[in-house]
């Protein structure tokens, strides 16, 4: 489970915090979601639970140990980040990459042992990148290259799964594809912490949302509790309507045209 | 992707040991390859047991040992800089030295040993200042190792003027000797001077071999590389002090000799290589073989004159890489 209390974070030379007083859990079995307009400290978030910005106040705690008291390794072998942007320098197989995710685990020699081949296998197969194993990181499209980061990060064996923008760029069923294999490893009892701009998506999927606003929450609770048309309009700056998923019933926001001027 | 066999390794062993062999026997005075292994063993023709003892045989060694040195550092930092162009001479590890070795010419110092030690610390100088202004960046870039690239790269420039203004005010007798060193060269091989980059390579190489599955890691970009429990800034502050110490000390001992760091990795990846322990071992060896193969070109090709080895490994490497670059893409 992945807890944030309080937390305030700020970059050097900014006028106000980049998150600035956040609280919320992320437990094990469920899909957590962080969204909200660009700049509203969505990534920020992630940077803290990975410790690459100073914590001015507050703490993230993971599995009942804060963040920063742990050592990166011991991190690591509890949560698992997917990060918004990663490109391999030199195209490597994909099976060497999803290899990587085992390093945590390593002994002092690192050198990986059946076990971590196993695990390896493990990711492969739940990620349902199986067929790719042989094929090179450059030789894959934007959805195969996801599900195969997916893979790394699951290699990694921690309990906690954080993924920032995980369906950028892709089309519908990729998308899809992505949620629901999300979804599926939620049941298997990870906990995911997505940071996502996909509300639809988001409220189809997840358990809870948290809504950033400038840093701050605007509102969190349930999908229904969240996608109210009069807060979104107001976060985003934009009118908009929600409807309902007609397939299971969960909300969808449409944003609307401007009215053509006469 | 070709895919690394085991047996490439035997291959590659075979290569540099043959081109060992070749490069002993062949100069002003030929052996031939019986008498070599013969010299080798210190029996048949005193001249030739001179010859092949102590010209030809420290020379050699240290060519494979620079080769080595250059090849290792230059998969290190293409590995840790995430960048396919980067090479221990760009992080001001050859300006560094050129200036330490230009100034201690120009002020007069004959001894070897006291321009080896001006280029060292003039290497060593510069990698710390590149590391310093690296560092001037904010939290935010900080991290990014690549920063590092563009400050070493300044401070080459820096290094640059100084070696002109050092030169321009120097005497004209004393340039030749600068420049000579500047172009790179193997001729001043003593068993002591082997002796002492065999320890550093040795050494070095074994911290590279012991710390690169860490490279691995940040080759895939420093969040990742800290989500999979890699300190990403201390891991590459590590890995850019090793590869330059590690250049820094070939530059010490042969002087500068160009384009080894950049294309021999790229040599060990058409191979099939990616992981960094495997490819920083190959790199060594291409370097180690491509450094003899080229100082056999520089002292036979116009012999009796020598030509610069660092012009020589980049006039093998180039076509070389080109041919690799089509292969490719």
């Amino acid at each position: 489970m992945i807890a944030v209390a309080d937390l305030v974070v700020s970059y050097p030379a900014a006028r106000s915090n980049a998150v600035d007083g956040v609280s919320f859990t992320s437990p094990a079995g469920e899909i957590t979601a962080l969204a909200g307009p660009n700049g509203s400290g969505k990534s920020t978030i992630v940077r803290a639970l990975l410790g690459r910005v100073d914590i001015i106040r507050g703490n993230a705690m993971i599995g009942g140990d804060e963040v920063r008291a742990l050592a990166p390794g011991a991190l690591a072998q509890r949560m698992a980040v997917v990060p918004q942007r990663e490109e391999t320098a030199f195209p490597m197989r994909v099976r060497d990459y999803v290899g990587l995710g085992r390093y945590p685990h390593l002994g002092l020699w690192r050198s990986p042992a059946a076990d971590d081949e196993r695990a390896v296998d493990n990711a492969l197969a739940q990620a349902g990148v199986v067929e790719l194993a042989d094929r090179t990181t450059d030789a894959l499209s934007g959805g195969e290259w996801q599900r195969v980061r997916i893979a790394r990060a699951l290699a990694q064996h921690a309990h906690a799964l954080v993924l920032d923008e995980p369906t950028t760029f892709l089309d519908v069923a990729h998308e899809m594809a992505i949620f629901e294999l999300l979804a599926s490893l939620a049941r298997s009892g990870l906990a995911i912490l997505l940071v996502s701009h996909q509300l639809n998506l988001v409220a189809r999927f997840a358990h809870s949302i948290v809504l950033l606003d400038r840093g701050k929450i605007a509102v969190s609770g349930t999908p229904n509790d969240v996608m109210k048309a009069d807060r979104l309009e107001s976060i985003y700056g934009w009118p908009v309507v929600v409807t309902r998923d007609p397939a299971v019933g969960a909300p969808a926001l449409v944003p609307l045209r401007r009215p053509l001027k006469p | 992707m070709r895919t690394f066999h085991s047996y490439y390794w035997i291959v590659l062993a075979a290569v540099i040991v043959a081109v060992a062999m070749i490069a002993v026997a062949n100069g002003p005075v030929s052996v031939p390859l019986a008498g070599v292994i013969d010299a080798l063993r210190g029996v048949g023709d005193p001249t030739a047991v001179a010859i092949v003892r102590d010209l030809r045989l420290p020379r050699v060694i240290l060519g494979a040992l620079v080769g080595a040195g250059l090849g290792a550092s230059g998969a290190m930092l293409q590995g840790t800089m995430r960048n396919p162009l980067a090479e221990p001479y760009l992080l001001g590890v050859s300006g560094g030295a050129a200036v330490g070795a230009v100034i201690a010419f120009a002020l007069g110092a004959l001894s070897e040993a006291a321009i080896t030690l001006a280029a060292f610390a003039g290497s060593v100088i510069a990698v710390f200042v590149t590391l310093a202004v690296g560092r001037t960046g904010g939290r935010a870039t900080r991290g990014d190792l690549r920063t590092l690239l563009i400050a070493g790269v300044i401070v080459g420039a820096f290094a640059n003027a100084v070696i002109m203004v050092a030169l321009a005010s120097a005497e004209p007798n004393r340039i030749r000797g600068a420049l000579w060193w500047m172009m790179g060269s193997a001729t001043d091989a003593t068993w002591s001077r082997v002796a002492w980059l065999a320890g550093s390579v040795g050494v070095i190489g074994a911290a590279v071999i012991y710390w690169a599955r860490e490279i691995d890691v940040l080759a895939l970009g420093e969040d990742t590389a800290i989500s999979l429990g890699v300190d990403a800034e201390r891991a590459g502050r590590r890995a850019f002090i090793l590869a330059a110490v590690l250049a820094a000390s070939t530059v010490a001992a042969a002087g500068l000799v160009g384009f080894v760091g950049l294309v021999v990795p790229h040599l060990a990846r058409a191979m099939g290589l990616r992981a960094h322990r495997p490819l920083i071992l190959a790199a060594g060896l291409i370097g180690g073989a491509l450094v003899v193969a080229a100082d056999l070109a520089a002292r036979t090709l116009a012999s009796p004159l020598e030509l610069p080895l660092g012009a020589i490994t980049a006039l093998l490497g180039v076509p070389f890489f080109l041919v690799q670059l089509r292969k490719t893409s």
